[in-house]
């Protein structure tokens, strides 16, 4: 499972191709993000001509990668991918994904070229498709 | 008629969407909440103090618990210092079942532990445990003077370089502008008594 940064992550998202981006901040020890989970496998995320990318970013502990998050992956069979994010100083990088972010989880922000959409807090099917059409 | 009743819904939705927080320098929000040994705590019985350290925090969330130990040394260190700390559990233990009251009693915490049953973490715009609210003693009441988080490493306390709120004290103490007085921080989202 790939290590990343806020750097990496912005790179891979904010290109001007046509992919819709649904990056979801969570973690396996974090149950309403575990709750949420289900929603971005939803057939509803096909209905647009342009693809849309769900990237599962966990904030699992480095130490638990093995014990807690591959398991979790593997056991509840989750098809999306899944990246580790590799920060240090919460304060330095929360900002950089969104300003009106607290920190909680799960967040989702959607990335489309040069927009984004960003919910702090679960989203249920409606909000997520609600998210996109706004951004599309 | 029709215009009026629009305007208002148009209103009311405003102010749901709008997540309201406290801002640095805003009045803090009174409480009176239960607390781990069945008696109640209010803000204002604090009115003696210098100010307050709100912890808005619960016992299941891994960050809360990274911290439990630094929040004990803060209670030790900063009460005889005017600046106790009171910490509240915002989560429905329904959601979270460590969460639970009888769970909250067996933490022993030498600081009140308050159960929020009644949505003050609203009133506050806490949205995650933990999250920190600094309160310092105005001639008019508790005012907030930071909001965020403890330091800079929550997963490793000896890899601090920063202390927030502990940095913010100081400042109120000198009478110097806190700064950064807004941090921000990893938590886990509060689910709260439906």
């Amino acid at each position: 499972m790939p290590e990343i940064t806020t750097a990496d992550l912005l790179n891979r998202v904010q290109s001007n191709e046509d992919t819709i981006y649904v990056v979801n901040f969570w973690a396996t020890w974090c149950h309403p993000c575990i709750e949420e989970l289900p929603v971005f496998s939803s057939d509803r995320l096909q209905q647009w001509t342009k693809p849309t990318k769900v990237l599962l970013v966990s904030l699992d502990f480095k130490s638990q990668k093995d014990k807690q998050l591959l398991p979790f992956i593997r056991d509840k069979k989750v098809s999306h991918e899944v990246m580790l994010l590799d920060e240090g100083n919460p304060n330095e990088w929360i900002d950089k994904i969104d300003k009106n972010w607290s920190g909680a989880i799960p967040a989702t922000i959607i990335y489309h070229q040069d927009k984004t959409v960003f919910h702090e807090g679960e989203l249920d099917i409606d909000g997520l498709v609600e998210m996109i059409n706004r951004i599309n | 008629m029709r215009k009026i009743l629009l305007v208002i819904a148009i209103g009311l939705l405003t102010i749901n969407a709008v997540f309201a927080q406290v801002k640095v320098g805003d009045s803090a929000p009174d409480f009176k909440l239960i607390n781990t040994n069945y008696t109640s705590v209010a803000l204002s019985d604090y009115n003696s103090e210098e100010g307050v350290i709100l912890i808005f925090t619960c016992n299941h969330c891994p960050y809360a618990k990274f911290y439990e130990e630094r929040i004990n040394k803060l209670h030790q260190t900063y009460a005889p210092k005017a600046y106790p700390v009171i910490a509240i559990n915002p989560n429905d233990s329904v959601q979270y079942k460590t969460d639970a009251f009888s769970h909250m009693v067996k933490k022993g915490y030498g600081f009140p532990y308050l159960l929020d049953n009644k949505g003050i973490f609203k009133a506050y715009g806490a949205t995650k445990t933990p999250h920190v609210f600094l309160l310092h003693k105005a001639d008019d009441g508790f005012k907030v003077a930071y909001i965020g988080a403890i330091d800079d490493s929550p997963q490793d306390e000896n890899q601090v370089k920063t202390k927030y709120l502990e940095d913010a004290i100081a400042a109120l103490k000198q009478g110097k502008e806190v700064n950064p007085s807004l941090t921000k921080a990893i938590g886990c989202s509060i689910k709260p008594f439906k």
